[in-house]
C-alpha cells in the first residue's frame, strides 16, 4: 500500500487540516460506487464461499458415512450412539437427549407452528352463546372463544425453526465427532473421557463456560426479539389489528413504502418522518459537540496552573453526576412550564405579562433542550477531557512555549488535534448515542409542542416517537420500520466515519 | 522587569476571570437542586409557586410521603432491582470482557461484530416482544420488579466495553507465566486478573447499582399502571402528570431528595473509582 503514492494522496499532503477533514469527506463519496461494487463483489464471493463450504460439509457428510463402521452410520440416526458405542457416555448422552426433546417437540408442536407462519386460514376469536347451569337455572352466557394468536404463532413459529437449525447444527457434530473419534482410536490413542471433557470446561474450553450465559441472554432477549421486531415490520400489526381478538397479516413492503411515497402538503407520514430525522440529527450534532467544547473548556479552566481549590470545583459538577437524572429533568422541565417557578416569579414581578413559551414554542423548545443538555452533560466530558488532558505530553507545551506559540495557537495546534485523536471513537459513539437520548428530551419535553402528524412532536426524536407509537398508539408495525430505519441512519453514520477516521488518525503530526 | 509584571497582572486578570466563570458556573449547576431541596420542607401549599423559600417550613412532606403514599414501595422495588442489578450485571459484564479480553478462541471477532451492530438498534425497539415473553411468565404489573431484573440481566453482557478496555491494559505475559505454572484458565481468572480488576468491578458495580434509580422507560412499560409494581422514577413521574401536580409537587420534591441524597453519599465515596472507569472508557472507545 505505502509504497503506491498517488496524486490524490500527494495534494492531501498540501491541505491545511480543515481542508483534508473536507477532502477525506469529499473522497468517501467520490470512492462511494467503488465501495459498492466491491461490496457487490464480496457479497458474491461470500455466497460463493458459502455454497462451496456447504458443499463441503455434504461431502465430508457422505464420506463419513461411507468409509464409517457401524457404529457411525448408526449414529446418522440415533444421535450420539457412536459415543456412547466408544465409551464416551456423557457426550453421548448429550446428544441422544437433545435429539429425543428436539424430536418430540417437532413432532407435538414445531411443524404445527411453523405451518401457520404464513398467517393464513387461521381460526379467528368469535364470540358464541354457551349454556352453563348457574345455580340449578339454564343460562345463556356471551362467551368468548379464542382463535389463533397471531403474535405467538410468529414467535413460536420463529422460535421453532430456529430450533430446527440448531438441531442441524448439533446433528453435524455429531457426525464429525464420530469421524474424529475413528481417526483418533484408528490412531491407536485413548479418547476424552467425560471426565476429560468437564475438565477441559475450564482450561481449554474455558471461553465456552464463560460466555454461554451471556450469550444466550443477549440471544433471547434481544437477538430473537430483534428478529422478531423486523417481522412485524413486515405485517399490519397496529390497534385494528391486536391479537388476540384480532389477527394481523403479512402485508410486505407496504409498511416501507409508506415513507417513500410523497403525497400533498406536509401532514404525510413520509414529511413528518423526514421532519422528525432532520431534528434528531441537528439534535445529536448540537448535544455532542457543545458538550464536548464546553466540558474540555471547563476541564481546561479547572486544570489551569495557579487555580486553587480544583477538587472542589470538580466535585460540585460531579456531584450533580450522581443526582439521578430523572430528577434534575424532571424538576427543570417543570421549572420553566408554563405555570413553573421560573414563569411565575417573572410574572409576579412584573417583568413579563404573559409566560414565556419555554416549551411550547417550538423553536424556543428546541434551544432549551441543547441548553439543558449542556447542564446534564458537561459534567460528565469534564471528567473524561480531564483525564485526556493530563495525559497530553507537557514538553510539547513546552516546546511550544520555547517556539512563541501563544495559548490559542497551542490549543488548535497541540490540545485540540490530541483530542481528537484520542477521543475520536468516543466522539461517534456519543453521536449515535445522542441520536437514541430517550431520557433528555422524554422528560423535558415529551416531545411536545405536537403540531405534526401521526401524533409526533417538534422536539420528538425518531426515538420517542418510536415510543409514542408503541405505548401511546399501539402502532407497533409504524414502530418497527422507525426503528429500523433508526439503525440503518445509525450504521451508515458509522460506515462513514469509520472511513474517514482512519485518514485523520494516521496524521501523527502532533507527535 | 516590565515585562515580567506585565505577565504577572495578565495572569492575575485571566485567574479572576475563570474563578469567577467557575463559580457562576457551580451556582448555575446546583441551583436546581438547592430549590429541590427547599421547596421540599415548603408547607402552605404543594403546587407549584412563583418563589423558592418556603414562607412555612416543615417536615410534613416528608411525613405524607412515607405514610400517605406508595412512595416507600417503589424506594423498595427500586432497591431491589438496584441490588440484583448490581450484582446480576457485573457478574455477566465480568465474564463476557474477559472471554474477549484474555481468551482467545474462534469466533471471537464475529462475536464482538455482532454485538456492535446489534448496539445500533434502537434500545426499545423490541419493547412489544419482551413485554408479551414477559407476560407469559406473569412478570408484568404486579410481577414487574422480577421482570426488569430479567431483562437486565439477561442482555447486560453487551456492556463489555470499559471493562475490556481495562482487562486489556493488563500485561498477557501474567497469563503465561501462570499456566506455564500448570494453573488451568479458570485458575489464571480467579487468582490472577479478577484481583487485578478490583477498580474496574467497583466502577461496574457503581453503574449497575444506579441505572435502575433513573430508568423509566421500559419500568413504566412493563408497571403498565399498576402502582405495586412501580420503581421511583415511575412513580415519581406519575404524579407531576397534569391533573396530579398541583397536589403532589412538594411530595415529589421530597421524593427526589430522598433518593438523592444515599445515591450521591454512594457515589462521592466511590468517586474516584468512577472517575477512573469514565476516563479509561472513553479512550478506549
Amino acid at each position: 500500500m505505502a509504497d503506491k503514492i498517488t496524486d490524490q494522496e500527494l495534494r492531501y499532503l498540501h491541505y491545511n487540516k480543515p481542508m483534508r477533514l473536507l477532502f477525506s469527506i469529499a473522497n468517501f463519496f467520490t470512492s462511494l460506487p467503488k465501495k459498492l461494487l466491491n461490496l457487490i463483489f464480496a457479497i458474491g464471493r461470500a455466497f460463493k464461499s458459502l455454497g462451496l463450504a456447504i458443499a463441503n460439509e455434504c461431502i465430508d457428510i457422505v464420506t463419513t458415512f461411507i468409509n464409517g463402521d457401524w457404529k457411525t452410520k448408526l449414529s446418522f440416526i440415533i444421535m450420539g450412539f457412536g459415543s456412547i458405542a466408544r465409551g464416551q457416555i456423557l457426550r453421548g448422552i448429550l446428544f441422544l437427549l437433545f435429539e429425543i426433546v428436539f424430536v418430540v417437540y417437532t413432532a407435538l408442536w414445531g411443524v404445527t407452528w411453523i405451518a401457520k407462519l404464513t398467517l393464513k386460514n387461521l381460526t379467528p376469536t368469535t364470540t358464541q352463546m354457551v349454556t352453563t347451569t348457574v345455580a340449578g337455572i339454564d343460562m345463556e352466557v356471551e362467551t368468548t372463544i379464542y382463535g389463533d394468536n397471531t403474535l405467538q404463532i410468529l414467535i413460536y413459529g420463529v422460535l421453532s425453526i430456529l430450533f430446527v437449525f440448531c438441531f442441524i447444527y448439533t446433528w453435524r457434530l455429531n457426525v464429525r465427532q464420530n469421524k474424529e473419534a475413528e481417526a483418533i482410536l484408528a490412531s491407536g490413542k485413548k479418547l476424552k473421557s467425560g471426565k476429560d471433557d468437564l475438565k477441559s470446561l475450564v482450561d481449554d474450553q474455558f471461553h465456552k463456560t464463560v460466555l454461554a450465559l451471556p450469550v444466550l441472554g443477549i440471544v433471547i432477549f434481544t437477538v430473537i426479539p430483534i428478529l422478531l421486531m423486523i417481522m412485524i415490520a413486515f405485517t399490519n400489526y397496529d390497534f385494528n389489528h391486536t391479537p388476540p381478538v384480532n389477527m394481523f397479516e403479512w402485508v410486505g413492503w407496504t409498511n416501507f413504502n409508506q415513507l417513500f411515497t410523497w403525497g400533498n402538503g406536509t401532514s404525510t407520514f413520509s414529511a413528518t418522518f423526514g421532519e422528525l430525522l432532520s431534528w434528531t440529527l441537528i439534535w445529536a450534532f448540537f448535544a455532542t459537540f457543545t458538550n464536548y467544547f464546553l466540558g474540555m473548556l471547563v476541564a481546561m479552566m479547572i486544570n489551569k496552573k495557579g487555580i486553587k481549590l480544583k477538587k472542589l470545583w470538580r466535585g460540585i459538577l460531579v456531584l450533580t453526576i450522581a443526582i439521578p437524572q430523572f430528577i434534575s429533568l424532571l424538576y427543570v422541565s417543570k421549572m420553566f412550564s408554563d405555570e413553573g417557578l421560573v414563569n411565575r416569579f417573572l410574572i409576579n414581578n412584573g417583568v413579563v405579562s404573559t409566560a414565556i413559551p419555554f416549551w411550547t414554542d417550538p423553536t424556543m423548545a428546541r434551544v432549551m433542550v441543547i441548553l439543558v443538555n449542556i447542564w446534564v452533560g458537561v459534567p460528565y466530558l469534564m471528567l473524561i477531557t480531564t483525564g485526556v488532558l493530563m495525559n497530553i505530553p507537557s514538553d510539547l507545551y513546552e516546546s511550544a512555549r520555547i517556539d512563541g506559540a501563544n495559548p490559542v495557537q497551542q490549543y488548535f495546534k497541540i490540545t485540540l488535534p490530541y483530542m481528537f485523536f484520542v477521543t475520536g471513537p468516543y466522539l461517534l459513539t456519543s453521536f449515535t448515542g445522542n441520536m437514541n437520548n430517550f431520557n433528555v428530551i422524554y422528560l423535558l419535553t415529551g416531545g411536545a409542542p405536537y403540531t405534526l402528524s401521526d401524533s409526533a412532536g417538534k422536539t420528538d426524536l425518531l426515538i420517542t416517537w418510536l415510543y409514542r407509537l408503541t405505548v401511546t398508539n399501539n402502532d407497533y408495525k409504524t414502530a418497527a420500520v422507525i426503528g429500523i430505519m433508526v439503525f440503518v441512519v445509525v450504521a451508515v453514520i458509522s460506515l462513514i466515519v469509520y472511513n474517514v477516521l482512519p485518514s485523520m488518525k494516521n496524521e501523527e503530526d502532533f507527535q | 522587569m516590565k515585562k515580567a509584571s506585565s505577565i504577572h497582572r495578565n495572569r492575575i486578570l485571566s485567574n479572576t476571570a475563570i474563578y469567577i466563570i467557575l463559580v457562576v458556573m457551580s451556582i448555575v449547576w446546583l441551583i436546581p437542586f438547592v430549590f429541590i431541596l427547599l421547596q421540599s420542607f415548603r408547607t402552605e401549599n404543594t403546587w407549584m409557586v412563583g418563589y423558592v423559600i418556603p414562607q412555612q417550613w416543615g417536615i410534613d412532606n416528608y411525613i405524607n410521603l412515607f405514610t400517605q403514599t406508595s412512595f416507600l414501595q417503589w424506594y423498595k422495588n427500586t432497591l431491589i432491582i438496584a441490588g440484583c442489578n448490581a450484582v446480576l450485571q457485573t457478574f455477566m459484564v465480568t465474564m463476557m470482557a474477559y472471554a474477549l479480553s484474555r481468551l482467545r478462541f474462534k469466533g471471537r471477532k464475529f462475536l464482538m461484530n455482532a454485538m456492535l451492530v446489534l448496539g445500533m438498534f434502537p434500545g426499545f425497539l423490541t419493547m412489544i416482544i419482551l413485554y408479551y415473553i414477559l407476560k407469559s411468565m406473569g412478570l408484568t404489573q404486579e410481577g414487574a420488579v422480577p421482570g426488569l431484573i430479567l431483562v437486565n440481566f439477561a442482555s447486560s453482557g453487551m456492556g463489555y466495553y470499559v471493562f475490556k478496555g481495562f482487562l486489556d491494559t493488563i500485561p498477557k505475559s501474567l497469563d503465561e507465566a501462570a499456566r506455564v505454572d500448570g494453573a488451568t484458565r479458570f485458575q489464571v481468572m480467579r487468582k490472577i486478573i479478577l484481583p487485578l480488576s478490583k477498580p474496574i468491578m467497583i466502577y461496574t458495580i457503581l453503574t449497575a447499582f444506579m441505572a435502575p434509580w433513573a430508568d423509566y422507560i421500559f419500568a413504566s412499560y412493563i408497571a403498565f399502571g399498576t402502582s405495586s409494581g412501580y420503581n421511583v422514577a415511575v412513580g415519581l413521574y406519575s404524579w407531576l402528570t397534569k391533573d396530579m401536580i398541583n397536589s403532589n409537587y412538594t411530595l415529589f420534591c421530597a421524593g427526589g431528595v430522598c433518593i438523592a441524597i444515599p445515591i450521591t453519599i454512594l457515589f462521592m465515596c466511590l468517586q474516584k473509582y468512577y472517575v477512573e472507569g469514565v476516563t479509561g472508557g472513553a479512550v478506549k472507545g
